[in-house]
């Protein structure tokens, strides 16, 4: 017969403990109650869920099915009430009884409310649970003047998620500074600086003397009389263990249940793990420990003593995008034999600052920059004496053996916590589907993708186990904003930003510079299929005027001539246009078009209007043109009728914009005439076939295009072209030509996800090109319309005696 | 007639886009002014290095890039951002007053009324 377990809670550390039961035996049937009626989710995550980030059932841990495959009873929202420990049953509200052999207290912690008159009044809310967080996102709406009690962690998270629903927050603190308990001042100072960047108002010091309103809150009053108007009050002023089970039980509890280094209460039946917990005068409010404390519990139960609770450095890292805060270990720089090391860059908004003690790493505050977190973490655990590299340790230098950490790992242990994801789970995965990259063990495994602190070690992990790892290539974009072009998109996808100014003040240096702004323009651009808030300030010249800019600042003109096929008419009102601004060059391009050389700025709208041709986009990053021979339409040896399928290609693609300039051929047999496998992308016809390549180059480096896909029919070689170029459009890093993208991703992972993929997601990338062309227009219609009234001229001045 | 201290009235501030900058003809000079969160600054519109057409330049809190070559030009003080740039470019007292915006011609244009 099995004994009984029954664990009470069913939160992040009491499900964790659970999983290594079951890891290391089988000799209990376990019932877990749980007084929230999900399944396990994890609660750190909850902020982002708010921010709109993740939705509730990303968060989700282990699902329905985990309990019923481990034949595990979940008994979910059923609260427990009494512990009857001669009888050994617990008694929930109904008066149900379950009898256990071993009991489990997991029942972690609840919101610390403080007691200030009024908090009881509607609207005033904790943060702590899924079900608050849902209660937030009903009443989050835009211009909804918010309040947050607390600076800390949790308060910060809150604030930010309701601020990105725009409404408009205040957070309010008792303290000098902001997260006094894992920054000193003056990260604290730095941590304003940016939660007010980004649009949070920030009331330091402020005691709250009341909440006011009729019922509802209608604001805050503060000890000094001061009072802020707010229609919604978030209450996050830290958590207060739930002991009063145990307390009721006659456990031994202080401010939590007391256990011993094997995690025993003083009923050695009964164990507890988690928040509700007190461990040498310790509680706990952050998840790294409580794995650990779960960790030992298991061995303990199951009836070893090889592993002690030791107690836990504190660690935490503040999850807001764009604002990294990380805090580990002691902070106290008053400690006799301390010693700080800082370094400081109030423009990037970087500050770091190293404890020592006996040349050792004793505590870290890391604040917009926590590149280097992993290499300190692992300096701190092990104890590495820094004297021999005193003068590199505030940017220590990349490890040379990157395997040595992951080789003194146990395969049992957890490297994705919020996961419940072990080494061995990784390496299995890795040895069973031939994984390469992070993105393959994140896609096959879930690990890192959570709250991403095990990235770095999950990356160690590919390296030492991948014959072929890749490492993703992590360029971010400037200084200005520093992430890099993935986590951009995201950003501006996640965050809903449609203009360079906001996400240069929201996650930027609020500058911008000539590097990241047309980039970020590009960016918003295709990211919202033309649907962002154009600012011309943000584009180079070129695409202000449409034309490019030449040595003598004076521009170019190349009309736009489909397949480099034109007509007299058009001949004749190029060589007019000519005579009538007296253009000092007319050049045929490279390119199976005419260039006129030298016009001026303010010429420019009535040149275009005398030409009557579109914009050839020859200025800018974008679609420049499709160069064709002339196929089957005359030529001897023609198989397919290039020059129409040119023409529609381009007609197809002509007014978008790409990462970098996008050039194009097709040729109507593998002669080649119109050079069509150096282009960014190429139709080669054969007989009764075409072959669509991409990646060619002739410019800097010459390069033959790779071969994407042969088809049968025009129509299928052009829904191939079009696959590829929004897949380019959609994942190239700005100014980064096809040639290095292909390069960059190789041709077979391109063919998976462009003309291989799935029916449904072809059909995605279709849809997004189609919504960007039915935005997209001939430039050179500005000339009617120009954005602003001096975008072509000089200023007149209103009063000049020089004239 | 004003008198010789006097500022020249240019143009409705609304005539220059936030963050960019537009060329004006004054006598024999080409001044590139620049419309930026709370001000305007004036430069002289031509960069030392080949001459390039600084209004058209992309602005970077207060600094300019020049669409040529990229060179970067403080737009308060003229001075180039880095020291290994040669050369630097005429400044000019700028002032916005009721949504119009005024430049000093200073020194330059006493001179030339003398002459």
């Amino acid at each position: 017969m099995k004994e009984q377990l029954v664990v009470v809670g069913n939160g992040m550390a009491g499900v964790a403990c659970v999983e290594q039961i079951l890891k290391k035996s089988d000799k209990f049937e376990i019932t877990i109650f749980g007084d929230e009626p999900h399944a396990n989710y994890n609660r750190i995550l909850l902020s982002l869920v708010l921010a709109g980030e993740k939705s509730p059932e990303e968060i989700v841990i282990n699902d329905i099915e985990w309990y019923q495959k481990h034949g595990i009873r979940a008994r979910l929202g059923v609260r427990i009430a009494t512990i009857d420990r001669g009888r050994r049953v617990v008694v929930d509200e109904d008066g149900g009884e379950t009898e256990y052999d071993k009991l489990i207290l997991a029942t972690g912690s609840s919101a610390f409310i403080p007691p200030i008159p009024g908090v009881d009044k509607k609207n005033v809310h904790v943060f702590r649970t899924l079900d608050d967080t849902r209660a937030l996102l009903e009443k989050a709406r835009p211009g909804l003047k918010v309040a947050v009690i607390g600076g800390g962690l949790l308060g910060l998270e809150a604030a930010r998620g309701l601020q990105v629903r725009g409404c408009e927050v205040t957070v309010v603190h008792l303290m000098e500074t902001l997260m006094e308990r894992q920054l000193d001042a003056r990260g604290g100072e730095y941590l304003k600086r940016k939660i007010e960047s980004l649009g949070i108002r920030v009331m330091l010091p402020r005691e709250t003397a009341a909440l006011f309103g009729n019922g509802r809150v209608d604001g805050l009053r503060f000890a000094s009389g001061e009072e802020l108007e707010a229609e919604l009050v978030v209450v996050a002023a830290g958590i207060r263990p739930n002991a009063e089970l145990a307390r009721a039980a006659g456990l031994e509890v202080r401010r939590g249940v007391v256990v011993n280094d094997y995690m025993e209460t003083s009923d050695p039946r009964i164990f507890a793990v988690g928040e509700c917990t007190e461990h040498r005068g310790q509680t706990f409010g952050l998840v790294a420990p409580l794995f650990e404390q779960g960790r030992v519990l298991a061995t303990a139960i199951t009836g070893s003593r090889s592993l002690s609770f030791e107690g836990a450095s504190p660690a935490a890292k503040l999850k807001i995008m764009g604002v990294d805060i990380f805090s580990a270990g002691s902070i106290d720089e008053s400690e006799s034999g301390v010693e700080t090391v800082r370094y400081e860059d109030p423009s990037l908004g970087i500050y770091k600052k190293l404890l020592l003690k006996d040349n050792r790493l004793h505590g870290m505050i890391l604040v917009g920059d926590i590149e280097d977190e992993p290499v300190y973490m692992d300096w701190m655990r092990s104890g590495t004496d820094l004297a021999p590299n005193r003068r590199q340790i505030l940017f220590p230098p990349r490890e040379t053996d990157p395997g040595r950490e992951v080789a003194g790992m146990p395969d049992s242990e957890v490297i994705c916590g919020c996961n419940g994801v072990c080494k061995g789970d990784i390496i299995q995965a890795i040895h069973d589907h031939g994984l390469t990259t992070l993105a393959g063990v994140k896609q096959r495994t879930r690990a890192s993708t959570s709250c991403g602190s095990c990235t770095n070690l999950c990356e160690k992990l590919l390296r030492a186990v991948a014959p072929d790892f890749q490492a993703e290539t992590r360029t971010s974009l400037c200084a200005c904003v520093p992430f890099s072009y993935e986590q951009l998109r995201d950003i501006i996808r996640g965050q809903k930003l449609k203009s360079v100014e906001e996400v240069l003040h929201v996650y930027g240096n609020r500058k911008g510079c000539e590097v990241c702004k047309p980039a970020l323009s590009y960016l918003l651009d295709m990211v919202w299929c033309g649907e962002h808030e154009e600012d011309r300030s943000a584009r180079f010249i070129n695409d202000r005027v449409h034309a490019n800019i030449q040595k003598d600042g004076t521009f170019s003109v190349v009309p736009r001539m489909r397949g480099g096929v034109t007509t007299p008419d058009e001949l004749r009102r190029i060589a007019h246009v000519a005579d009538k601004y007296k253009v000092p060059m007319v050049k045929v391009t490279g390119s199976q078009r005419i260039d006129l050389l030298g016009i001026k700025k303010a010429d420019l709208p009535n040149v275009w209007a005398d030409l009557g041709m579109p914009s050839g986009q020859a200025y800018t990053k974008g679609v420049r043109m499709v160069k064709t021979c002339v196929g089957t339409e005359f030529c001897r040896f023609g198989v397919q009728d290039s020059t129409q399928a040119g023409i529609e290609l381009e007609r197809r693609l002509e007014n978008l914009y790409t990462p970098h300039k996008f050039k194009m051929g097709v040729v109507g047999c593998p002669r080649n005439c119109a050079e069509a496998t150096v282009k960014d992308l190429g139709m080669v016809g054969q007989d009764g076939s075409w072959q669509v390549v991409v990646g060619g180059a002739a410019g800097k480096s010459v390069h033959k295009a790779d071969l994407l896909i042969t088809v049968e029919t025009t129509e299928q070689a052009l829904e191939a072209c079009e696959i590829f170029f929004q897949y380019y459009r959609e994942n190239a890093n700005y100014l980064e030509r096809s040639y290095d993208f292909v390069e960059r991703l190789g041709i077979e992972k391109i063919r998976k996800e462009t003309v291989y993929a799935p029916e449904a997601e072809k059909k995605k990338l279709l849809d997004r090109l189609a919504r960007s062309k039915a935005l997209a227009k001939d430039a050179w219609l500005e000339r009617n319309a120009p954005v602003n009234p001096t975008q072509f001229v000089q200023i007149q001045p209103m009063e000049n005696s020089y004239a | 007639m004003r008198d010789a201290h006097d500022w020249v009235a240019i143009t409705n501030v609304e005539s220059i886009p936030l963050r960019e900058g537009r060329a004006v003809t004054l006598g024999d000079m080409e001044l590139a002014i620049f419309r930026l969160e709370n001000r305007c600054l004036t430069i002289e519109n031509k960069c030392p290095h080949k001459g390039g057409p600084l209004c058209d330049g992309i602005v970077s809190g207060a600094t300019v890039v020049c669409p040529l070559h990229g060179q970067r030009f403080d737009l308060e003080s003229g001075m180039p951002v880095l020291a290994s740039q040669p050369g630097c470019v005429a400044t000019f007292p700028t002032r916005v007053e009721n949504g119009i915006i005024f430049v000093h011609l200073g020194g330059r244009r006493q001179q030339e009324q003398a002459a």
